[in-house]
């Protein structure tokens, strides 16, 4: 795995899923209450496995994962904060979002969202955004994140 | 005993009045409706607003239908998980409220056990049977031993079957509900044209994966330039994906059946259920499967695979079967929950 440092942000070059796994743990260690990860990339790059690690990573028992593109929202009770994994893979418009709890995600847990580009303007700028995307071989990706100052500082040393 | 079920949690908005013995005085699903039109022709979406909307006006439609009264009906059943909370809420808080006002007993579905026990219904399956559910949230094996036992023995580690479907028929520009159009292109297709991975084939046990196989599609369609897919690719790629799911879903509930020959001797039938379940291909394969294990093979009616609520009001007439009614009151101050597993037994693996 390689490690580039950007201007706002950083970039990994990950081989294989193991990776992609390691670096959403690392993220798990400095997230807090009030987050929202906007976890972007094409179909089958692998947001789900980012996120089942991810998930898993933070305090509590361990839970079952499985995409949200068909319920659109799961909500995992971890030790000391609550997940909300959303996935807007189906969300026609991005105002219908507001039924499903995301000012409430938003205040009060930490939000994982993938498909965040369906949500638009509606996505908070202090998000931080990761992007998965392929890279030629089958198990090869890159993962880039991104965000505000404050995110740029918090995820230096992930 | 007349059990009136209602079904939100997802994208359809059903409600169904059935009695004990297994007569379905009505079967009401919005999609159905949405055929004439009489409401507005509001498709129902993802939001808990739609449901809201359009539950009252599909209730009186069950009732008119089935031509009963509120005094007529034993008890309310509504889906109360897994599925997506909002539209759950809304189920769930219609049926305690007319639950309360017409002092019935109130009775929270998993949606799990509706799907599973719909072909006691349908087909008079007894107990203990093998049960693949396959569907756009859900793909699991389950022992189903009685009306409120059920070990799940398999289930998918990632994406379920349906939502793989829906996502292929999306990467090839076809459209959704992704099943029946893939299906249908598939029938043109060359299935050996493209090789295609069967996640999961020859290791132990009956878990799925299918993400992998997503993934390889999509990188079968960028092999070819940019919009430059023939129909007959098209029907190839749909054609060769269709049979390596199958030939997945086959291995591991051949794997199933293996377990329950060891360890629930008593059981000699796999029945299917849920939204995937539609899939001919896939209903033929598992025939010749279960053919050649000698087990039975039951297929619900399509339209009682797919969600209704039908199978929630049978389930809640199970449920009636073996408890007191009395003993239901609690089941008031119960909350809808978005995950709901049938059972986290996975003893066998």
């Amino acid at each position: 795995m390689q490690k580039k440092n950007k201007e706002n942000g950083i970039e990994f070059f990950v081989e294989s899923e193991k990776d992609t796994e390691l670096i959403a743990r690392r993220l798990a260690k400095i997230v807090q209450k009030k987050d929202i990860v906007a976890l972007s990339g094409d179909l089958g790059v692998g947001k789900t496995v980012f996120a089942r690690a991810f998930i898993n990573a933070l305090p509590g028992a361990l839970e079952e994962v499985l995409s949200p593109s068909f319920p659109i929202l799961q909500i995992y009770e971890r030790a000391k904060v609550e997940v909300y994994h959303f996935d807007f893979f189906r969300l026609e418009k991005p105002e219908d979002a507001f039924e499903l709890g995301i000012e409430e995600a938003f205040g009060c847990a930490i939000s994982l969202i993938e498909w965040p580009e369906r949500l638009d303007f509606f996505l908070p700028k202090k998000s931080l955004e990761i992007e998965i995307s392929f890279l030629g071989g089958v198990t090869e990706r890159v993962i880039k994140m991104s965000g505000s100052k404050v995110w740029s500082k918090r995820i230096r040393n992930i | 005993m007349l059990v009136l079920g209602i079904e939100t949690s997802c994208d359809e908005t059903a409600v169904a009045v059935v009695n004990k013995n297994r007569k379905i005085l009505s079967n009401v699903i919005l999609t159905q409706i949405q055929e004439h039109k009489p409401y507005g022709g509001i498709v129902p979406e993802l939001a808990a607003r739609a449901h809201l909307k359009q539950l009252h006006f599909i209730i009186d439609e069950a009732m008119k239908k089935a031509r009963i009264n509120f005094t007529d009906i034993t008890a309310i059943a509504a889906t109360a998980g897994p599925g997506l909370i909002g539209g759950l809420l809304v189920g769930v808080t219609m049926a305690k409220a007319m639950a309360s006002v017409h002092e019935k007993p109130f009775l929270a579905i998993n949606h799990l056990a509706g799907h599973a026990l719909i072909p006691r219904l349908t087909d008079r399956v007894k107990f203990p049977y093998l049960l693949l559910l396959t569907s756009g949230g859900h793909c699991q094996l389950l022992v189903v031993e009685g009306a409120d036992s059920f070990n799940r023995i398999g289930t998918t580690k990632d994406d379920a079957l349906g939502e793989v479907f829906d996502k292929v028929a999306k990467m090839l520009g076809l459209g959704i509900p992704g099943g029946p159009v893939v299906q249908k292109c598939a029938e043109a297709g060359n299935s050996s044209r493209f090789l295609l991975p069967r996640p999961m084939l020859g290791r132990t046990g009956c878990d799925f994966s299918f993400s992998g196989l997503k993934t390889a599609v999509r990188f079968l369609i960028e092999k070819f330039p940019a919009n430059r897919l023939t129909s007959e690719d098209i029907a190839d790629i749909c054609a060769s994906f269709q049979l390596a799911a199958t030939e997945a879903v086959v291995d591991r509930t051949g794997h199933a059946i293996d377990i329950c020959k060891k360890n629930y001797p008593r059981i000699n039938r796999l029945v299917i259920s849920g939204g995937v379940a539609a899939n001919t291909k896939l209903r033929r394969c598992l025939k010749t499967l279960t053919a050649a294990k000698d087990f039975q093979f039951t297929a619900p009616p399509i339209d009682l695979c797919t969600d209704n609520a039908v199978m929630i009001a049978w389930a809640a007439l199970e449920k009636l079967n073996k408890e007191q009614i009395n003993n239901k009151n609690d089941d008031m101050s119960f909350k809808p929950r978005p995950r709901w597993p049938l059972s986290q037994k996975n003893q066998l693996i």
